[in-house]
């Protein structure tokens, strides 16, 4: 049982996006955190002070733990944001700005 | 803050000091500000001495162990976008600079080198090596705690304690009186109210600033960047919201871009149109800010004094009385040096600057109240 | 014609729908703003339109309550009297005291960066709830969720964090978690769950009094014996293990007095650590209109109006008490913002059986809080090098310092003296941990700036003082459904996601959350009791 088969889901085609330079299918209508779950990633992101890895915590776009950059746009919260063909997803350093 | 650093200074002077607060360290004003300490926006007089005075010893005190209060000189860098503004400032600096302060006129070829991320087609600008920063609240806890005075805190003070011809002794507080020879009245925007309980008349009103937190960035910008007419609105009397905000980076990351002034009493509400001018005025001096989002904004009470001197020293009305408060919004960067003021005058030492003008009493005997 | 007053619903959730739904039967003009891309807030969060998801009601409870709500919304829209703004972020309420006009400023699409304005004349605060977490070493592992957070990504998202999940924590969330996972694929290895059975006992009487929701617990009971979840009560996770993501967490037994029973630890493998000790509300858009609040919750009177004029509250924000609570007090607050707009006197017995219901799911929420409380002494078992607040990666040990050494007495002091609380969430995660490790109460912060807000919107807005624009856009005869008015950067795309302009039809019929019934009915605003134990999962009719 997966939750696809448990809702009888029947997503579009997946579509093709990066993440950190090697593509990834993800479903129409997931989220970036979403696709990358499904892809087995579960951090995307290291902090300012200590370089720790971070993923997903919240879920529900309160902590801005899952801060992603998108498209070169940093600080993207990977909860909220929807996949769209070709976007090209890179984890982060630091605050995002290439500073890491 | 400036509490704390008269308790600092008087504790070096050999008092046994007490320091009664009805919040925690840094509860009131110290803790809504950005930490300035500016000699670049003050005109020749005797707050710049003052400031310069504080500037050497905010320099000493960073030095020394146990005060790690985000002490950073990054220095000043003030902008004019027009040659009109240029050549004010300009003369402006030529004043400063017989009173002691440094300051390196910038030409606008070279302000991007100073500053990378700045709006182009500025007229030029001047360089104030002497400006500095600290992070307010983690200033006022080290030095509060260097002091090693003990500490009251969340004690009201609910009255002066006064013999009957007048003389000072002591704080009555919401939790038992505290005998002293000496009373230092350093209650920031709230000095007016304590100044009364002891019967004494000193006209200190708020003055709202709102300050804008960005989220955290590299160090984007180095130095404390404002606009040439920022010092016009710090002399400003008006009531009406003046705005051109100072935008600095922080060790933290965050880039601070404060503060409006406005006079609307304590009114701590949001303010939009306060937010929105300081967005815009940071956004024209940076416009990389626009995309850069802002975590927070918060307003504080700047103690002001209707010459926008601050009150410093001994009130003659009552003897044992001192103040030390009124500093508007420059409590942060003036407060070692009116420590060291409040310590002489409590050790009846001789005071390093004129004290006059800081004179308590003077809006009584010169009619100040009126400007 | 006279144009219809407009109330601002923040937040589609449960409160929010009931409201807008009763709101708009009453012959008020709504406008519906919620940040996520469909309606349902988190309790009924839908899975993306594009993942095809022919069965959604498998993740939820209370399905049929969704079905009346979805379809009284879809009704209100087609006949104009709800415009609902999907992925609307609000982040700052404005109150013209002038004119007494609100101005919703909220922020455009997913990536939060184009700013606008709905202007409304009366506003309803139905914000929702988030998670509280309290830290314990290796807390912030990837791989370790809130238990809300790993529902809200396969509720909506339709994936899972892994494969082996611990579910744990306290609280009535973590049984639908646990059930939710483990029927969705996941195995669930244990539910660890710091009350106790004594606790539940000690509530008895209160929880008694609520058979629907005891009966609803028992079908919990039935789906965890059925997915071979192991339940373990009165035990903590003290530990989350792993190097880069988590691998293994530490379970502990407590002691009836909630302290670590010696010896009683067990190391549990799992990739997934699903945890949570209960909610707290949203607070923040009512603080900086003013409303009073009590602790962290706003205060309501009895018709759900808060101390602000034209500002009503319903819903987690007023007290977290679950999602029936939340239509009953939304159709309330509904009701009663309909009848103030319209200048009528309030009446109460319209909403008798639902203030009925209130009362009691209040007192249930209280009992359930007290036993669902965090174990004594947690507070005492984060270690100083453990990070509390996880933004700015501020340890216990600064916390605690900042009050020992600093002189801080209140969260905002430890925040100003650790930074705990000065990053991108705002305190909204470590606050509870702040003020457990330091002793100061835990009061809502203040939050001007709801959400992160660009400068460039911030710079854009409109200079006046509740940020609305001089001239309301919003005129009845060209453009009824759009009380909005762009602010921050210019926009290309003039079309709003609004697709009604037409006139209210005659009906204004009862509202469909079916709160207006005979208390006898009272369980449609309760979970659905009808089928204690029975499959979770009924067979699709269609």
């Amino acid at each position: 049982m997966n939750p696809l088969e448990l809702t009888r889901a029947r997503p579009g085609p997946a579509r093709t996006v990066t993440f950190d330079g090697r593509p990834l299918e993800a479903l129409p209508g997931q989220t970036v955190a979403a696709a990358l779950w499904a892809a087995g990633v579960t951090s995307w992101r290291s902090t300012r002070d200590t370089g720790r890895p971070r993923g997903v915590f919240c879920g529900i776009g309160v902590c801005f733990d899952c801060l992603v950059t998108v498209n070169d746009r940093p600080n993207q919260r990977a909860c909220l944001v929807p996949v769209h063909p070709g976007d090209v997803i890179r984890s982060q350093r630091g605050t995002g700005r290439d500073d890491g | 803050m400036v509490g704390a650093a008269c308790a600092l200074y008087a504790a070096r002077a050999g008092l046994d000091v007490r320091v009664v607060d009805r919040g925690p360290v840094a509860g009131g004003t110290t803790g809504a500000g950005e930490g300035n300490l500016l000699v670049s926006d003050k005109e020749p007089g005797p707050e710049l001495e003052l400031a310069l005075l504080s500037a050497r010893l905010w320099a000493e005190l960073a030095e020394e162990p146990g005060t790690a209060m985000e002490y950073e000189p990054k220095g000043g860098l003030v902008v004019a976008s027009t040659p009109g503004a240029l050549a004010a400032l300009r003369d402006f600096t030529a004043g400063q600079r017989t009173a002691g302060v440094t300051a390196v006129p910038v030409g606008a070829d070279r302000l991007r080198e100073l500053e990378p991320h700045l709006a182009p087609g500025m007229a030029g600008g001047v360089h104030y090596p002497q400006d500095a920063q600290v992070m307010p609240a983690l200033a006022a806890a080290r030095l509060l705690r260097a002091s090693g005075a003990r500490t009251h805190l969340g004690h009201t003070v609910t009255g002066v304690l006064r013999t009957a011809d007048g003389t000072v002794y002591g704080v009555r507080t919401d939790r038992g009186d505290i005998h002293a020879p000496a009373v230092v009245n350093a209650a920031g925007t709230w000095g007016g109210e304590l100044a009364a309980l002891a019967g004494v008349r000193l006209p200190v009103l708020p003055r709202r600033g709102f300050v804008l937190v960005t989220e955290p960035l590299p160090r984007m910008i180095r130095h404390k960047v404002y606009a040439a007419d920022y010092v016009a609105d710090v002399a400003s009397d008006s009531a009406a919201l003046r705005t051109s905000p100072v935008v600095e980076g922080t060790a933290a990351g965050p880039v601070l871009i404060g503060a409006t002034r406005e006079r609307v009493g304590f009114d701590r509400s949001l303010s939009l149109p306060a937010v929105r001018a300081l967005a815009a005025g940071a956004i024209a001096l940076f416009p990389f800010l626009e995309r850069i989002r802002a975590l927070r904004t918060y307003a504080g009470f700047r103690p002001y004094l209707p010459d926008h001197l601050p009150a410093i020293g001994p009130d003659p009305r009552a003897p044992g009385l001192f103040h030390a408060c009124g500093h508007e919004g420059a409590g942060i960067g003036l407060a070692p040096g009116t420590g060291r003021l409040i310590a002489q005058a409590l050790t009846g030492g001789a005071p390093e600057l004129d004290p006059v003008p800081f004179r308590p009493e003077r809006f009584d005997t010169d009619g100040g109240d009126a400007r | 014609m006279a144009e219809r007053p407009r109330l601002a619903v923040v937040g589609a959730g449960p409160a929010g729908l009931a409201a807008a739904l009763t709101a708009a039967a009453r012959g008020v003009q709504v406008v519906l703003v919620d940040a996520a891309d469909q309606a349902g807030g988190q309790f009924y969060r839908q899975p993306a339109a594009a993942l095809g998801a022919r069965r959604p009601r498998a993740l939820h409870h209370q399905w049929r309550t969704w079905e009346r709500l979805r379809a009284g919304l879809e009704r209100h829209r087609e006949a104009g009297r709800i415009t609902a703004l999907t992925d609307h972020h609000v982040w700052c309420v404005a109150r013209d005291p002038a004119s007494g006009a609100f101005g919703v400023h909220a922020l455009r699409g997913p990536a939060q960066d184009e700013g606008t304005v709905v202007r409304a004349d009366a506003v309803l605060l139905a914000t929702g709830g988030y998670e509280r977490v309290l830290p314990f070493p290796g807390w912030t592992l990837p791989g370790v969720v809130t238990a809300g957070g790993a529902q809200a990504m396969l509720k909506g998202g339709l994936v899972l964090p892994g494969r082996t999940a611990v579910v744990a924590g306290t609280g009535p969330l973590l049984l639908p978690v646990a059930t939710g996972l483990a029927a969705a694929g996941a195995r669930v290895a244990a539910l660890v769950e710091s009350a106790g059975p004594a606790a539940l006992l000690r509530r008895a009487p209160a929880l008694a009094a609520q058979p629907g929701k005891l009966a609803e617990g028992a079908g919990y009971a039935a789906r965890l014996l059925r997915h071979g979840v192991r339940v373990l009560p009165r035990s903590a996770v003290v530990a989350a293990h792993g190097t880069g993501r988590l691998d293994a967490v530490t379970v502990a037994a407590l002691d009836r007095d909630g302290t670590l029973r010696p010896g009683g630890t067990r190391r549990i493998r799992c990739d997934t650590l699903a945890v949570g000790h209960g909610m707290l509300p949203h607070t923040d858009l009512a603080e900086t209109l003013g409303c009073t609040l009590s602790g962290t919750s706003v205060r309501v009177d009895a018709e759900q109006r808060t101390d602000v004029p034209g500002v009503w509250a319903a819903g987690e924000a007023t007290g977290v008490g679950g999602a029936a609570l939340a239509l009953a007090e939304g159709h309330i607050a509904g009701g009663s913002a309909a009848a103030r707009l319209h200048g009528t006197a309030t009446d109460p017995r319209r909403w008798a059986a639902a203030a009925r219901a209130r009362t009691r799911l209040r007192e249930f929420a209280t009992a359930l809080d007290a036993v669902y409380a965090p174990p004594a002494g947690w507070a005492d078992r984060v270690p100083d090098d453990t990070v509390v607040c996880r933004c700015e990666e501020v340890t216990a040990g600064e916390v605690r310092g900042a009050v020992e050494l600093l002189g801080a007495g209140d969260l905002r002091t430890v925040k100003l003296l650790s930074r705990a609380g000065m990053g991108w969430c705002q305190g909204r995660m470590c606050a509870p941990a702040v003020a457990g490790l330091t002793g100061c109460p835990l009061t809502a912060g203040r939050r001007p700036l709801a959400r992160p807000v660009p400068l460039g919107v911030l710079a854009g807005l409109p200079d006046t003082n509740a940020g609305l624009p001089d001239t309301d856009p919003g005129l009845p005869d060209t453009d009824p459904g759009l009380p909005v008015t762009d602010t921050g950067r210019a926009m290309a795309d003039a079309g709003h996601p609004v697709t009604d302009t037409g006139l209210p039809s005659a009906d204004a019929g009862p509202p469909e959350t079916g709160v207006d019934r005979p208390d006898t009915d009272g369980d449609r605003l309760g979970p659905d009791t009808k089928r204690p134990g029975a499959d979770p999962v009924p067979p699709e009719t269609d």
